[in-house]
């Protein structure tokens, strides 16, 4: 197989590894704050791409201008989720979180298939077959936009955790809940806007993801796991490391797609997550446990 | 600056195990009180019980006659209430710049940030070489200087201090009194739970003696370090 044609499924992979990382992100965030591992979080993106769909049948709206609609709506979401259901799981046993937002998930993806059917629905771009030639490579135009965005996304949820009084409040509410609540922060407020922008990232995650796929409900099983899975690899509560986890994962089931089978492409990457758990336990850039 | 505290009757229980047995204890505004036990004897349960981290299941805690019984930390610590914890609980991960800043959040002292840092940077000028270091990588006596800089960031009108000197080389152990015994002369309401029973007896106005999570003794500082049974079972004469 040519060179040039790796690289360019590569660089397909790679870009959409990038929204697959800003999904990623928002399950990061939530873990490394309050400690609660989401379920229900591939169900929150699918409610994101639905959002999407909805903006584009109803108003003809782009992906694009439905980022900050849906990302409102999904971070109110997540903050009355976070007062009504996630606060009372906070240092509960496992199992009680894992059940709990298990049926969470139960619930939302039965809901969606109720609402949308079990067919699949895409957002149609006016540039979906644009695609921008740089040297040998030859990107699609909705892919770079997706990843840009991504990008952009993620460096605006880093801006507010290091530049803002109340992105460090959450900072160190993440580093000593104790050491928090004696310094008089309102760690449970903290604890739901956190919920609340791990479930923004992820609805934005799925808007920007409709640029590049089709929607149905079954899709957010795939999209939690692979939140997990992106996770993992970059290492529990490193912001970076999803990042950079869902650009590997991107990379390895597109590579994984042209050399081997399409069929073949979870496989991949859970042999990349294997593989990493042997080499590197702690994940990618994550902290060993002390 | 006020900050009379009034504990009542209190009574803590972790499970089944009660850990305060109907504690009372009065701090007049602009005091410093001790309170002094063995390990386990419900010191640190105290002062968490009136900084909020933990709800009396008995008994009423004011604060210059408002009642704050089962009131949640931050709404403690918006009142005047700050708090030097056991073992410190600075943010390690933090700088020294963003761990002050974090004591400066609760609404009383927002206006005052940076009146408030220069006073604590001139308190502990060793912290303005560390201000961009991470606060889990200062030594010790430098992590309880920057303990007692972020309590003083939220302008407090009484601080708790719990075992304060926990940890420090004695040399640094009397540095830290002389700390205290500034923060007294401005007039701070202090609370004062220690170990080393001789220094906070020294500085104390008055004094209680917890054990098994009962008061057992109180008088004054002097009082207290004159009683035989205190001497005895804490300063080891």
């Amino acid at each position: 197989m040519p060179f040039e044609v790796i690289l360019n499924i590569a660089a397909s992979g790679g870009l959409t590894g990038l929204v697959y990382g800003l999904a990623a992100l928002g399950l990061s965030v939530i873990f490394g704050v309050s400690r609660v591992v989401n379920f229900a979080h591939g169900e929150v993106m699918v409610a994101g791409m639905f959002g999407a769909v909805l903006l584009a049948d109803g108003l003809g709206a782009d992906p694009l201008v439905a980022v900050p609609i849906v990302g409102l709506a999904l971070f109110g979401t997540g903050w009355l989720m976070h007062r009504g259901l996630v606060r009372e799981l906070i240092g509960a046993p496992e199992h009680r979180q894992f059940l709990a937002l298990v049926g969470v998930a139960m619930v939302v993806m039965n809901g969606l298939l109720m609402a949308f059917g079990p067919d699949a629905r895409g957002v149609r771009v006016p540039y979906a077959f644009d695609a921008y030639e740089i040297g040998p490579l030859l990107l699609d135009k909705v892919r770079v936009i997706a990843g840009g965005a991504a990008i952009l996304v993620a460096a605006g949820l880093f801006a507010f955790f290091r530049l803002t009084a109340l992105g460090t409040a959450v900072r160190a509410c993440a580093d000593n809940q104790l050491g928090a609540r004696v310094v008089g922060l309102p760690v449970e407020r903290l604890y739901a806007l956190t919920f609340g922008l791990g479930c923004a990232v992820a609805g934005i995650a799925g808007c920007l993801m409709t640029l590049i796929v089709d929607v149905h409900p079954q899709l957010a099983p795939d999209y939690t796991l692979a939140g997990f899975t992106i996770v993992i690899i970059g290492g529990l509560g490193s912001a970076t490391g999803a990042l950079a986890g869902g650009v590997l994962i991107g990379l390895a089931e597109a590579l994984a797609g042209i050399v081997l089978m399409p069929s073949m492409k979870s496989m991949v990457s859970f042999a990349v997550l294997i593989l990493v758990l042997v080499v590197r336990p702690h994940g990618l850039f994550g902290r060993p446990a002390r | 600056m006020a900050g009379r505290l009034e504990v009542t009757e209190i009574e803590l229980f972790y499970g089944d195990a009660r850990a305060l047995d109907r504690v009372s204890l009065a701090v007049e505004a602009g005091t410093t009180v001790a309170v002094v036990g063995a390990n386990g004897a419900g010191k640190t349960s105290l002062i968490r019980t009136i900084a909020g981290l933990m709800v009396p299941a008995r008994g009423r805690i004011r604060f210059d006659g408002q009642d704050i019984t089962g009131w949640s930390s931050d709404r403690v610590c918006a009142l005047g209430i700050g708090q030097v914890a056991e073992g410190r609980q600075l943010f390690g991960g933090l700088s020294v710049r963003e761990n002050l800043e974090m004591g400066a959040l609760v609404p009383r002292a927002r206006a005052h940030r940076r009146a408030s840092r220069a006073r604590v940077l001139d308190l502990f000028p060793r912290l303005t070489e560390r201000l961009d270091q991470a606060a889990g990588t200062l030594s010790g006596g430098e992590q309880q200087m920057l303990a007692i800089g972020r309590c003083l960031m939220s302008c407090p009108r009484l601080i708790l201090l719990d075992e304060p000197s926990q940890g420090l080389a004695p040399a640094l152990v009397g540095q830290l009194y002389r700390v205290i015994a500034g923060l007294k002369a401005d007039g701070l309401t202090l609370v004062l739970v220690e170990q080393t029973v001789a220094a906070s007896l020294k500085i104390a106005d008055a004094a209680y003696v917890l054990e098994q999570g009962r008061v057992v003794r109180s008088g004054t500082g002097a009082e207290l370090l004159a009683d035989p049974a205190v001497r005895t079972a804490y300063l080891g004469l």
